[in-house]
């Protein structure tokens, strides 16, 4: 009997122990912030067009998000060694561009070497700039805006200026962004995908330790032994990777490659990294945040054309979202920060 | 690590220089190659008509080209066919000077720039030369007249009856535009809704105007947005490109054939798909055959007189019909038209030509 008490009462200690942690890991999540936000925010447009929160547009916002949150992740690893990537953008075209050149040749290519094509040529191109980056030591701004107009120009040159539309794409290759698995369409899969192997990579391997190492203090990581150039060298070249894969994807899912597609989308993957707490200042960045950073830029571009107003308004609009975003994050973020050192034990 | 540095940057100097002669080659074979054959069969009295395109391996401009000497060997003169390898300005103005030595007795020219032709057309001019542009042009001081593609009050007016005959006259509809400052853009849009306000429009209710800004990615997303925020939508029309292209996957992968009508402006390329696939029944471009046609005439009426480039002159282009000059901001142009129309019919002969 008084066994069965005692058992019972480490039940119930056991029990309040685990609730505790709960709250505990609630108020340490730091992106809470952002997280309300993105509910009120979807709230709101619900009530002015009540077809927001169907279940055809929220796998609409998640397939047009998934390109973009691939991008956010690489780009999220770049700004944590304290660089930054203007050139995705145009790596994105050139593998796109190459890829469809390549299917429109041989139509009976299996789709998946038409991906590894687009991640090949991105992946040689992130290559290149982490070459620049690490072994030259130019910085990253200048290397990849300097790069950025070698790509965008080597696209140029390898369409001949030309598009490569629908009909010169086998059904195959444009499946790839309209097909799905248990209703889930292939571009949401592989995104998650994406982030799995990347939590994994940032918070389980030791390479990706040391990336955040290089980023909170570059003469203490290259001191301890960290071999700071392969490690910028690797992320540059995961970064033109994804951008590359990014490029397949967008071709395939808009199903037309032109010299200037994502023009400028670099600046939305920053903004989205940004959003989501990752510091330009190197060393701090979530992944958990970056994909909420993405899917409130993903939510905004499919809720304001359905709210109705003026297109002047708008950008207006975004742009102030975008900053009360930042700032009510910001906020929530230094209340949990002093809840956390009020509750440390000293 | 230097000496290595030493090799990549020798490396990269050979290559720039080995790429700049490839390119000075390139430009004067491609030069040649386009010029040499119809210069060479000089033939004395007969007239001659030049026409100098933006830049070579342009199928638009090989049409564009073809139409103008189709019009100037139907009238029995001789054409001079010329475009530069790359589209700038200064290839032009070579290509006008050689011209001007040639002594031709009209030049159409489609501009790389609006400005920094004038001097050598002005030469042009002076030396005799009858001087006109087509498709994208020249300042009124370096042209005695334009050829214009595009006929805003006609491609407004037709977009809308296009739209009207494809949802069977009654439903709502909704335009997709570029940005909302395009000029172009917004005459068409003025024009199509001058159109509705015809009477026996009554039933068709325009419900928005949204604007994907020619981005493949807001494109989509606003088609995405009209179709859920108006169920009974029953037609879209796109006069742009990309916004046109964009819509036509949207509803694809929707698979709303037939229950959302789609027509606008777009590029036989871009469109072939989604004629083919009845997702879009018909669509408008202007048929750059006709364009340079239309030059053609109008350069052998200005070479003969019958006209001189001024407000209310009127010449008889051909099988086009009889055209009329109109002020055009400080010059004056020509019109070519309805824009034509590409259905499922020929798009497949298009498609591979722009």
């Amino acid at each position: 009997m008084k066994q069965a008490a005692t058992n019972s009462a480490a039940l119930q200690g056991a029990g309040h122990d685990k609730s505790g942690s709960l709250s505990a890991n609630i108020a340490k999540f730091r992106e809470l912030g952002l997280l309300l936000f993105i509910v009120i925010l979807s709230v709101g447009v619900q009530l002015r067009n009540p077809s927001f929160l169907t279940w055809e547009n929220i796998s609409d916002i998640a397939t047009n998000t998934a390109i973009l949150s691939i991008l956010a992740v690489g780009m999220m690893l770049v700004i944590i060694t304290r660089g930054i990537d203007l050139s995705i953008g145009a790596t994105l075209a050139l593998s796109g561009m190459v890829s469809a050149l390549t299917v429109s040749q041989y139509p009976d290519l299996h789709p998946l070497l038409a991906v590894g094509v687009g991640v090949g040529v991105g992946l040689v191109c992130g290559v290149v700039i982490g070459f620049l980056v690490s072994w030259i030591n130019i910085l990253p701004i200048i290397a990849t805006l300097g790069m950025m107009n070698v790509f965008r120009g080597l696209t140029f040159e390898t369409s001949g200026g030309k598009w490569v539309s629908a009909h010169q794409m086998p059904e195959s290759f444009k499946a790839i962004a309209t097909g799905s698995v248990f209703g889930i369409n292939n571009l949401i899969l592989i995104a998650i995908a994406i982030y799995i192997v990347a939590y994994y990579f940032v918070s389980h391997t030791r390479t990706g330790r040391r990336v955040y190492a290089i980023g909170s203090n570059p003469e203490s990581a290259e001191i301890s032994g960290i071999r700071t150039g392969r490690i910028l060298w690797l992320v540059y070249s995961i970064m033109g990777g994804l951008s590359g894969l990014a490029g397949v994807l967008w071709v395939s899912k808009f199903a037309s490659a032109q010299g200037d597609t994502a023009s400028g989308y670099e600046l939305s993957v920053i903004a989205a990294c940004v959003l989501g707490g990752v510091s330009i200042a190197g060393g701090v960045g979530k992944l958990s945040g970056v994909i909420l950073g993405a899917v409130l830029l993903g939510i905004l571009n499919n809720a304001l054309p359905m709210i109705n107003v003026s297109p002047f308004w708008q950008n207006f609009i975004q742009g102030s979202i975008i900053l009360i975003a930042v700032l009510v994050n910001a906020l929530v973020k230094r209340g949990i920060d002093r809840n956390n050192l009020m509750r440390r034990k000293i | 690590m230097k000496k290595f540095f030493g090799i990549f940057l020798t490396a990269v100097m050979l290559v720039a220089v080995l790429s700049a002669c490839g390119g000075k080659n390139d430009g004067n074979s491609g030069g040649q190659a386009s010029g040499s054959p119809a210069a060479g069969g000089d033939s004395g009295a007969k007239k001659k008509f030049a026409i100098i395109y933006k830049n070579t391996g342009n199928p638009y401009g090989e049409k564009e080209m073809e139409g103008y000497k189709n019009a100037i060997e139907e009238l029995g003169y001789e054409a001079i066919l010329k475009a530069p390898d790359q589209p700038t300005a200064e290839a032009q103005i070579t290509m006008i000077d050689e011209l001007i030595s040639q002594k031709v007795n009209a030049l159409a020219i489609v501009g790389n720039d609006p400005d920094a032709l004038q001097p050598a057309l002005e030469k042009a001019m002076n030396a005799g030369i009858k001087v006109l542009s087509l498709d994208s042009a020249v300042n009124a001081e370096s042209r005695m007249l334009h050829i214009n593609q595009a006929d805003p009050e006609r491609i407004g007016r037709t977009l809308v009856q296009g739209i009207v005959e494809m949802i069977g006259g009654s439903g709502e509809i909704a335009i997709l535009s570029a940005t909302s400052q395009a000029t172009n853009q917004n005459l068409w849009i003025d024009w199509m809704k001058k159109e509705l306000e015809d009477p026996k429009y009554a039933d068709v209710k325009l419900v928005k105007v949204a604007y994907g800004d020619d981005l493949r990615d807001k494109s989509v997303s606003e088609t995405e947005a009209l179709l859920k925020s108006y169920p009974n939508l029953k037609g879209i029309i796109s006069p742009t490109t990309v916004g046109v292209a964009a819509a036509g996957k949207v509803l694809t992968d929707k698979g709303l054939k037939g229950k959302v009508q789609l027509t606008g402006l777009g590029l036989p390329s871009e469109m072939a798909e989604y004629i083919q696939s009845g997702i879009c029944q018909w669509m408008y471009l202007w048929n750059p055959l006709d364009v340079g046609y239309l030059s053609g005439y109008a350069a052998d009426a200005l070479v003969n007189g019958t006209i001189t480039g001024a407000v209310g002159d009127k010449f008889t282009a051909g099988k086009l019909g009889e055209k009329e000059i109109i002020a055009d901001g400080d010059g004056t142009q020509v019109m070519l038209g309805d824009p034509f129309k590409f259905d499922a019919s020929n798009i497949a002969e298009w498609k591979d030509v722009y």
